[in-house]
């Protein structure tokens, strides 16, 4: 029973916040069919000239695949990687693994300014190994992507975790299963679906990376995101606003997908 | 009950993690704070300059101001559709919920795009006000400081509702119940009731704000047309327009120690409201 209801106002001052988040982005939809080649309002006519130049240009289409590229990989070493740590820790009982867990959150807790120098100084450092992992290389990029988003696929992986009951690992190994067979036939079962959640919130957030892969590339390992800051800070390339309507497109569906799948809704009082 | 896993398995999991990001990232960073006390030469030269360097100095203030003004608007914009969001109708709470999350998950480049879209001079809204001849000329509404505060309050709304929405969801309806018995207005329980129960929120909700607003770069170096620079774009002109790494570094150093002293105050709030709060 609730008998603190929002009132009016607190209803118009919450829509009046909601719209201030949406504004923006639906602003961009009216800007991609411009037919100027500035940013700027269309007057009168339509056109789809922008969204032809996406696949026109070879340049979008590259830093689309790269950045497709990127991601994938980026998702499956983190997922893999923030898996068999977030096992280790609920196998391993609270004393060593806050210590941990703390230590692997870090790139996500520290301003991403400081990470991207850190990762800078990592890569420039491996460039004077090998060109092909170093600075401005898609090796170099994924492995800063894996860590930035590590830390995000150990929270959504150990969460699953905390929702496994405990006896049916007892009861394995009670039953003389060994550490893999736990592993592999009890307890990852269980969190399919967390790990799969994982995957998909790494390879969004490898998709977007910006703050980072600013400061590591240059000229040859060309992202989406890289791209679209290179055609945004001084005169604004309307093209941008059609990459940036077909990204809203993709991750409302994605969204609403998620919502449908999803079994309990995470945020929904019962 | 106790777990009896052998502790060998379970560390040599973590391994593979561990081991990665102590190459990957703890021994860069301690090369990054070599480098904030070597370069150009040895000394604590570049941390004198911090404080001392006009510049620098003003640069770190103008992203105080700026983060405190975020952090102040972001969290009440929050708190009020966190409000509806937890006490509303079903219809309320969806329609809140694609509010908060369609944006948190579309990437700072659209977003800040997104905001040039709509404000720059013919962009959405002076297009309209001026079709509509309320003014004569495009307004300046972006490349300023206010379009920067927009921007990154937008950014930071989602971060602040979190928390929110776990304290608002922890309040004892019961306690509510007796203040409408004892015959408070419905201002009156929110005003003496409902706000001061969530309070822990609120304060674990600005810091996180505070703290993630610090080391913002994208959306301040769109919006803000390089006219009013933040820390972060700082670091990052000092890197590749005239390069300072040594200045870079120390920033970075500094920005480190400033964010760990806010989050060990953070979780000594955390643990008051988890002892405190409940009861």
């Amino acid at each position: 029973m609730k008998i603190q209801r929002p009132g009016p106002l607190a209803v118009a001052l919450a829509l009046a916040v909601g719209a201030f988040l949406l504004l923006p982005l639906l602003a961009v939809v009216p800007i991609s069919f411009t037919p100027s080649r500035m940013l700027s309002m269309p007057q009168g006519s339509l056109s789809l000239t922008h969204y032809r130049q996406l696949i026109d240009n070879p340049d979008w289409l590259s830093a689309i695949l790269l950045s497709t590229k990127v991601g994938v990989l980026t998702s499956v070493i983190s997922t893999a990687l923030a898996t068999s740590f977030a096992l280790g820790i609920w196998m391993l009982q609270p004393r060593f693994s806050s210590l941990l867990v703390g230590f692997v959150l870090l790139p996500m807790i520290v301003p991403p300014v400081v990470s991207a120098m850190t990762l800078y100084f990592l890569l420039t450092g491996l460039s004077r190994f090998s060109q092909a992992i170093g600075f401005d290389s898609v090796i170099g990029v994924t492995m800063a992507h894996i860590v930035m988003t590590v830390p995000f696929a150990v929270v959504m992986v150990l969460v699953a975790l905390a929702q496994v009951d405990r006896r049916i690992d007892l009861a394995a190994r009670g039953l003389g299963a060994t550490v893999s067979q736990r592993i592999f036939h009890v307890i990852l079962p269980n969190i399919g679906f967390g790990v799969a959640t994982a995957a998909l919130l790494v390879f969004v957030l490898s998709w977007e990376e910006i703050g980072v892969t600013l400061f590591i590339t240059s000229v040859d390992a060309i992202t989406l995101p890289r791209l679209m800051w290179m055609g945004l800070r001084d005169n604004v390339d309307p093209a941008i606003a059609a990459i940036s309507v077909v990204l809203i497109v993709i991750t409302t569906l994605v969204l609403l997908m998620r919502m449908a799948f999803q079994r309990r809704p995470e945020f929904e009082e019962e | 009950m106790r777990n009896r896993t052998a502790i060998w398995p379970a560390l040599a999991l973590t391994a593979p993690l561990v081991l990665f990001l102590a190459c990957a990232y703890a021994l860069p960073f301690l090369g990054v704070a070599l480098w904030s006390v070597t370069l150009p030469e040895l000394g604590t030269g570049q941390y004198q300059r911090l404080v001392g360097d006009p510049l620098v100095a003003s640069v770190f203030t103008r992203t105080f101001r700026i983060c405190l003004v975020v952090t102040v608007v972001a969290v009440a914009a929050a708190y009020a559709i966190t409000y509806v969001w937890v006490r509303g109708s079903r219809l309320q709470r969806r329609v809140i919920e694609i509010c908060i999350f369609v944006p948190f998950w579309i990437s700072l480049l659209t977003r800040a795009f997104g905001w040039l879209a709509l404000l720059s001079n013919r962009g959405l809204f002076n297009s309209w006000m001026q079709a509509l001849g309320l003014i004569d000329g495009p307004l300046a509404l972006v490349r300023n400081q206010p379009s920067v505060i927009a921007g990154m309050v937008h950014v930071l709304i989602p971060f602040a509702v979190l928390p929110l929405a776990s304290a608002m969801r922890a309040v004892d309806e019961r306690v509510l119940l007796a203040a409408r018995g004892m015959g408070a207005s419905r201002l009156r329980i929110f005003w003496s009731v409902f706000l001061p129960l969530t309070l822990p929120g609120v304060i674990g909700a600005t810091l996180i704000v505070f703290v993630f607003s610090l080391g913002f770069f994208v959306t301040p170096a769109i919006l803000g047309g390089g006219r009013s620079i933040m820390v972060a774009e700082l670091v990052y002109l000092r890197m590749f327009q005239s390069p300072d790494w040594g200045l870079g570094a120390a920033i970075s150093v500094a920005l480190v120690i400033l964010v760990a002293a806010l989050m060990a105050l953070l979780s000594r709030f955390a643990r008051l409201a988890l002892t405190g709060g409940g009861k």
